[in-house]
């Protein structure tokens, strides 16, 4: 493949490759201190939905990147706190919240955008350019990839180091952890069990949602139905492989990324066989990772459980 | 007053839909139509009318058959979010030994399809079931992600190897006409999935409720610990379950290519599958309650497309709608009924009551 001789070829794979996790490495680390904190996100799917519905938006009504993110925001965040309410509030099951608030949010963007944006859903939204960042941009392949990118994907480079020092090497990272292992131990210390996974729950679905502004405001620029197209679940895929963990977590999605790019540029070169048959690639590759690789994995020992005082 | 209580809480997914389609009419009435003029117009035309329960009837087979697929690994704690894609599976299976098969009788060629549908959903929910239950895998992630694999599975053979020559988009060729289902309602597209889907529920209902199967499934749900313990096999008893449910999502793609399209079509399950696990939560788990909440959802999808030609409201507000419904349905489950709790909420009450010196109160001879 030409990927492998051509300099400029592989510096184009690369890119698409970064481009194509970035929504899921933001979803997958979402669902990491989700997860860390005992409630299974499957809802991630949804809240990149509605982030990317909020971005657009946002982005409409104020003509501004800016206001996109904003609104994105609010909606994945809004999603969250009816995920908690249902799931750490009401205590009904993690995984059966999760997948209402998917439902929810396929037929809630639908219809609000149609209503909002009308006709003009297919007009081009303003959205976030690349910025160079200088010296480290002329590097050759990597300086393009890494160091041309636009403001999401920046915060991208900050948000995983981050999430991981915050679970690992602060107070409330450790709070978060151990209420996700033993919330009766972390209840006894004081730590309050369900505000901490009210709070863990929503910054989840606001790191998903900026998944989602992350696909309308730098790569698409418009949005359509149903446009999360399964990235959520890839994501939940990487964070187990990641052992739920940022790095882990990352790693993977930059795996799913490859495979992601590698499947488009076989749609390219072989235009007689049936695109479906690359387009299942992430996918398979993301099922066949979980059963040959995911290995012994030890997940929260509180995950999916909910939590009662007092109780056992 | 407690039985008043008691059927109050029994009726709980009712009360639900309620706060849903009143959470939509506000939905409706900011786009700027009348929700009860869209409401009349749905349901009049989903229920009221005689082409449009042939309509909602051709949606109950597929959505009846998927919940159904739902609740029984579900008796068991399992979550098989992986119905659309033993639907996919099913339909494929069913159209190759449509298509594949030398000529024969429909007696005979009927039954073979049916059955290799039901065989392609079982192995696609076998898998998860042994992952599940061998290695301990979450089965929702494992499922959603065959989902995927089926979905792109089947447009791939009918892009590709099964496709109709000349076709604007992905199909297959047309099955033979001795294969088609016989219809149930002249004039309309409603076919017998439905006549066996109900009859299925019924099974399901018997054999959940009074063999030892629904006891086993049950007392996994519960506490596979305590399942083992008492003779249960577990992991052969989740594998099954998975694989049973997975043929009857196969049988409801089985119908919808035997049925209704008569051709493998990609993509040609809207989500079904999904609706099946809102039909399991508004059904409670209780596959008798099954064709009613599936009739009822497929009136909302089908009344919808005539709501919109009618008000000129967007079909896509129903899809909300549903998602309102499962939300509020799974938030009114979380109540639990404590007897115990209500009994001595009204003795207080009678007891404050009788201080207050208020003897005429009816409540008095209740409880």
């Amino acid at each position: 493949m030409d990927i492998f001789t051509n300099l400029n070829a592989l510096t184009d794979f690369l890119a698409t490759s970064l481009r194509l996790s970035i929504p899921i490495i933001f979803a997958a680390v979402g669902g990491v201190l989700s997860e860390r904190s005992g409630v299974f996100n499957i809802a991630l799917e949804g809240c990149i939905l509605g982030g990317a519905f909020g971005a657009a938006v946002g982005a409409f009504l104020t003509g501004m990147p800016m206001g996109g993110l904003v609104i994105g925001l609010l909606v994945a965040g809004g999603a969250g706190l009816i995920l908690a309410g249902l799931a750490v509030g009401l205590g009904i099951n993690q995984l059966v919240a999760g997948i209402a608030i998917n439902i929810l949010m396929v037929g809630l963007t639908s219809f609000l955008a149609r209503l909002i944006l009308g006709a003009e859903a297919t007009s081009t939204l303003p959205g976030f350019h690349p910025m160079a960042i200088p010296g480290l941009s002329a590097i050759p392949v990597i300086g393009p990839v890494l160091f041309n990118q636009d403001f999401l994907t920046y915060l991208m480079y900050l948000t995983v180091p981050f999430a991981w020092w915050f679970l690992y090497k602060t107070p409330w990272g450790l709070n978060v952890r151990a209420i996700g292992d033993y919330p009766i131990a972390a209840d006894s210390a004081g730590i309050s069990v369900p505000l901490v996974r009210t709070a863990a729950v929503v910054a989840s679905c606001m790191l998903a949602g900026l998944g989602g502004c992350y696909l309308v405001l730098s790569q698409v620029f418009v949005f359509t139905e149903h446009m999360s197209a399964g990235k959520g679940f890839i994501a939940l895929a990487a964070l187990i492989l990641g052992r739920w963990n940022p790095l882990g977590a990352f790693l993977a999605c930059i795996f799913f990324g490859f495979s992601d790019a590698l499947q488009l540029r076989l749609q390219f070169n072989s235009p007689d066989v049936p695109y479906q048959l690359f387009s299942m690639v992430p996918f398979l590759a993301s099922f066949l990772a979980l059963v040959f690789f995911a290995g012994k994995v030890r997940p929260p020992a509180a995950i999916g459980i909910k939590y009662v005082r007092g109780g056992k | 007053m407690l039985e008043a209580i008691r059927y109050f809480y029994m009726l709980r997914p009712v009360w639900a839909v309620m706060a849903a389609l009143l959470l939509g009419a506000g939905l409706i009435a900011v786009s700027g139509t009348n929700p009860l003029e869209a409401y009349r117009a749905l349901f009049t035309g989903a229920f009221f009318d005689y082409y449009g329960i042939g309509g909602t009837l051709v949606k109950t087979s597929p959505i009846l058959l998927a919940g159904l697929a739902v609740i029984i690994p579900l008796r068991a704690g399992l979550l098989n979010i992986g119905v659309e894609g033993q639907i996919y599976m099913g339909g494929l299976f069913s159209a190759m030994a449509a298509l594949l098969l030398p000529d024969m009788p429909g007696l005979i060629h009927i039954p073979i399809c049916v059955l290799a549908g039901a065989l392609g959903g079982g192995l696609w929910g076998l898998i998860p079931g042994y992952l599940k239950a061998y290695h301990g895998m979450n089965e929702v992630i494992i499922t959603i992600l065959l989902n995927f694999i089926a979905i792109n599975i089947v447009s791939y053979v009918v892009g590709g190897p099964m496709m109709q020559e000349g076709a604007p988009y992905p199909y297959s060729v047309e099955i033979g006409e001795h294969l088609w289902l016989p219809w149930i309602m002249p004039g309309t597209d409603a076919h017998v999935g439905v006549i066996v889907g109900v009859v299925l529920a019924i099974v399901i209902f018997f054999l959940l409720r009074y063999t030892t199967v629904g006891f086993a499934l049950d007392t996994i749900g519960r506490n596979a610990q305590a399942g083992r313990y008492a003779g249960i096999r577990v992991r052969r008893t989740i594998v099954a379950a998975m694989f049973v449910a997975g043929a009857i999502g196969g049988l409801a793609g089985t119908f919808e290519v035997l049925g209704l399209k008569y051709r493998l079509y990609h993509l040609f399950s809207p989500g079904y599958g999904f609706d099946g696990i809102i039909v399991a939560f508004l059904a409670m788990l209780n596959p008798i309650l099954a064709p009613l909440s599936a009739f009822f959802l497929s009136g909302l999808k089908a009344g919808a497309l005539v709501m919109q030609r009618a008000v000129g409201l967007e079909s896509t507000v129903v899809e909300a709608i549903q998602g309102l419904v499962i939300i509020f349905v799974a938030a009114s489950l979380a109540f639990t009924y404590d007897r115990t709790f209500w009994n001595r909420f009204l003795e207080r009450r009678r007891n404050l009551e009788a201080k207050l010196g208020d003897a005429n109160s009816t409540e008095k001879q209740e409880g």
